[in-house]
């Protein structure tokens, strides 16, 4: 006879929750921004476990970044923009360095000033020059604007225009996976401002409870729209927000983008082992306005000016690399032609595309093979 | 330690098919559908060891383990988002609001991102959203929504709200089916109505979401309806049928989109209409199917078309205020004899 256990149908067994210590709060500041010294210009992280040629491998993108949207700025004075710019000048190290410490299955939601850690995950600037000039071949074909698009392929789900949001969704995508069986991170970016909203709270807190391994990148860039921090949050360090769900956080100098790669592959670790969700607050600072057309009338005379001159992430890049002579300036230099000419080849190939059919508006609203397409009606149906 | 998943008593698979209430048909094809295709989960407040505030869920957290059945924070925004993530992932999410009236704590992520990822960038959202609604229970003005026109003006969003035990679960089973997101709407006073007690097919069936269905055939009028307001509408032709009025009931059970072939064709036929919600009647549903049979049937048409709905209030508490708010048979009666002396 048989054991009659082996013949009992095998029923899921429900996860045990781990018991856990009682909280305390955890706030790593290994790479916080540090004391400028006067008369020391600053730098980057010297200890790194970046090989020189990811090193030049980062300031390709970090050039990139910045050059593309320097592009774009040209093609919104030619009126061939539809919408608005949004710059992330002066904070795209920790875009670029935090995506770039991924791995290639692992996903992202970043923000609109986010565009570094688009192009690390692999999306070409013809897509971004396609979409910010409303055209037919960009991801979206013209139904949305800039970085509102996704490739699942590819790891990157575009934000919206409600911030906070993608949290949630986020949270989802790793709920999915757990079920799927599939290990990867998902990295959520945030802002100082975008953290006040409600979605943020609810589905950083829902992560947390379930112990996903969600990354949130909150970047203290001193501005939402013209809304200084003082009057987002009562908290000094956004960081100190992590203790209200029960997980650890880092500060990091944002402006570092060594110390953001660093920082997101140990928060990333952290949470692919099964920690749980991480808050990385990186210190930075907006020097453009919210879009193009924003003046910045809000800003205190010489702060811009400040950070241009003593803070700006590409500059210490560059002094890094020649410091720790991973680079000469010629090699640079090379690397900037490069993306040029990149950005010159698809920016043209962006501009030969037609605008979409107007008929397009009519589609995809549902799946089209269920509910047909919305077209407007010629006549009333009768 | 939480004791929300040490649970004594388990729940026993539901039959399939059989004598069922609504609720039990409801739990049948979620049931049905989590064990066909893996991809199925549900997710919601107390859906796991507690089984839903009303017991719709009951039993599948034994059956499917915590991570098929989620119970949340008191967090809409989370449960919608989650479900929109997971459904980017291939997941077919069945979320649950414990009550409708809760779905405003969702609203931005159900109209700014299920319903518009397919038109933005191809991303259809497979997910439905489901919960009790409506009024008519004593539940007061925060347990008692019936939300549908909210969420009509949004384009992307299906809207489904069965009146019978048969149409529930096949069209519970067709929300979970679908490429988009649903919202599946539960009339809770009918959950458990004898009188909605019916014999269920064993077989797996679907109910196709964007038909109507002829609930009661006439010739003299239309009563335009969906929901509890069925039983009220159905009630109301047997009185007047005794007067020699010959009324057709239409349930509309797909409220986005609208069955308008179907609505057309009834009012082609009688030439009056009625169309009858519990929301409160101003910007409710019955403005749009008027409008449409007024664009498109005008010449057909014998009388004007009259809506009928509750007050243009929250929904009272106490029954004498309840009872005044809500639409009731006698409502439909009189309505019904104008149209007729026309």
């Amino acid at each position: 006879m048989s054991d009659p256990k082996s013949t009992e149908k095998a029923k899921p067994r429900r996860r045990r929750r781990p018991v856990r210590p009682r909280f305390q709060m955890r706030v790593s500041t290994k790479y916080a921004p540090r004391k400028i010294v006067e008369g020391k210009s600053l730098s980057c992280t010297s200890e790194t476990s970046l090989t020189p040629q990811q090193l030049l491998e980062l300031y390709r993108y970090l050039k990139l970044t910045r050059l593309v949207e320097e592009r774009l700025v040209n093609l919104y004075r030619q009126t061939k923009v539809v919408g608005g710019v949004f710059r992330s000048l002066g904070q795209e190290a920790t875009a670029v360095g935090s995506a770039y410490a991924l791995q290639s299955e692992d996903f992202v939601t970043p923000l609109i000033r986010d565009l570094g850690a688009v192009l690390v995950k692999g999306i070409q600037p013809r897509d971004i020059f396609a979409q910010y000039m409303a055209k037919a071949w960009g991801p979206s074909g013209g139904k949305d604007l800039n970085i509102h698009f996704g490739d699942m392929q590819k790891g990157f789900i575009g934000p919206i225009s409600h911030l906070g949001d993608m949290i949630p969704v986020m949270t989802g995508l790793l709920l999915a996976a757990r079920m799927q069986k599939k290990k990867f991170v998902a990295v959520a970016y945030i802002g100082d401002g975008g953290m006040s909203t409600g979605a943020f709270h609810e589905g950083l807190n829902f992560a947390a409870v379930q112990r996903l391994p969600l990354v949130v990148i909150a970047e203290y860039n001193h501005y939402a729209y013209s809304t200084p921090t003082s009057l987002q949050t009562a908290v000094h360090d956004l960081a100190e927000k992590a203790s209200g769900y029960g997980i650890p956080a880092h500060i990091v100098d944002g402006n570092d983008v060594i110390a953001c790669y660093e920082v997101t592959r140990q928060a990333a670790e952290y949470a692919r082992r099964g920690g749980g969700a991480v808050l990385i607050e990186s210190k930075t600072y907006r020097r453009k306005g919210h879009a193009e057309h924003d003046d910045q009338r809000y800003v205190a005379a010489g702060e811009i000016e400040w950070w241009e001159q003593n803070n700006d992430p590409l500059d210490r890049f560059e002094r890094y690399l020649f410091e720790h002579r991973v680079a000469k300036k010629k090699q640079l230099e090379e690397i900037v032609a490069d993306v040029t000419r990149l950005i010159d080849e698809d920016c043209a190939w962006a501009e030969s595309s037609p605008l979409p059919d107007a008929e397009v508006a009519a589609y995809n609203v549902f799946d089209n093979n269920v509910v047909p397409p919305a077209f407007r009606p010629k006549v009333l149906e009768s | 330690m939480s004791t929300a998943v040490k649970k004594e008593h388990k729940s026993a698979r539901p039959e399939r098919g059989g004598q069922a209430t609504m609720v039990e048909a409801i739990r049948q094809g979620i049931w049905e559908e989590m064990e066909r295709d893996p991809t199925v989960f549900v997710i919601g407040e107390d859906v796991g060891a507690y089984g839903g505030a009303f017991k719709v869920t009951d039993g599948l957290i034994d059956q499917f383990g915590s991570e098929r059945v989620i119970d949340t924070p008191i967090s809409e925004g989370a449960i919608v988002g989650a479900a929109c993530g997971a459904a980017l992932m291939g997941m077919k999410p069945v979320a649950e609001f414990q009550f409708i009236d809760f779905i405003s704590a969702g609203f931005d992520l159900l109209t700014n991102y299920a319903a518009k990822c397919r038109y933005r960038w191809g991303a259809g959202i497979s997910a439905v959203f489901r919960g009790p609604c409506g009024s008519g229970v004593r539940a007061g003005p925060f347990h008692s929504l019936n939300a549908e026109s909210f969420f009509l003006n949004t384009a992307g969003l299906k809207i489904v709200e069965p009146s019978t035990a048969y149409d529930a679960k096949g069209l519970i089973k067709a929300a979970i089916r679908d490429p988009d997101p649903v919202l599946f709407f539960e009339h809770k006073k009918l959950y458990r109505l004898p009188r909605l007690r019916e014999e269920l097919p064993a077989d797996d069936y679907i109910v196709e979401i964007g038909k109507a269905r002829v609930a009661r055939e006439g010739r003299d009028l239309t009563i335009f309806t969906f929901g509890a307001m069925m039983l009220t509408a159905l009630d109301a032709a047997e009185e007047l049928e005794k007067e020699g009025l010959d009324v057709e009931v239409l349930d509309l059970r797909t409220l986005a989109p609208l069955d308008r072939a179907s609505i057309l064709s009834s009012v082609r036929k009688t030439n009056k209409a009625i169309v009858l919600h519990e929301a409160s009647r101003t910007g409710g549903i019955g403005g749009e199917i008027a409008a449409i049979i007024a664009e498109e049937a005008f010449e057909w048409l014998d009388a004007p078309v009259l809506r009928i709905g509750s007050l243009d209030t929250p929904v009272p508490y106490s029954p004498p205020l309840e009872d005044y708010y809500l639409p009731q048979i006698k409502d439909v009666i009189d309505a019904a004899r104008k149209l007729a002396a026309y």
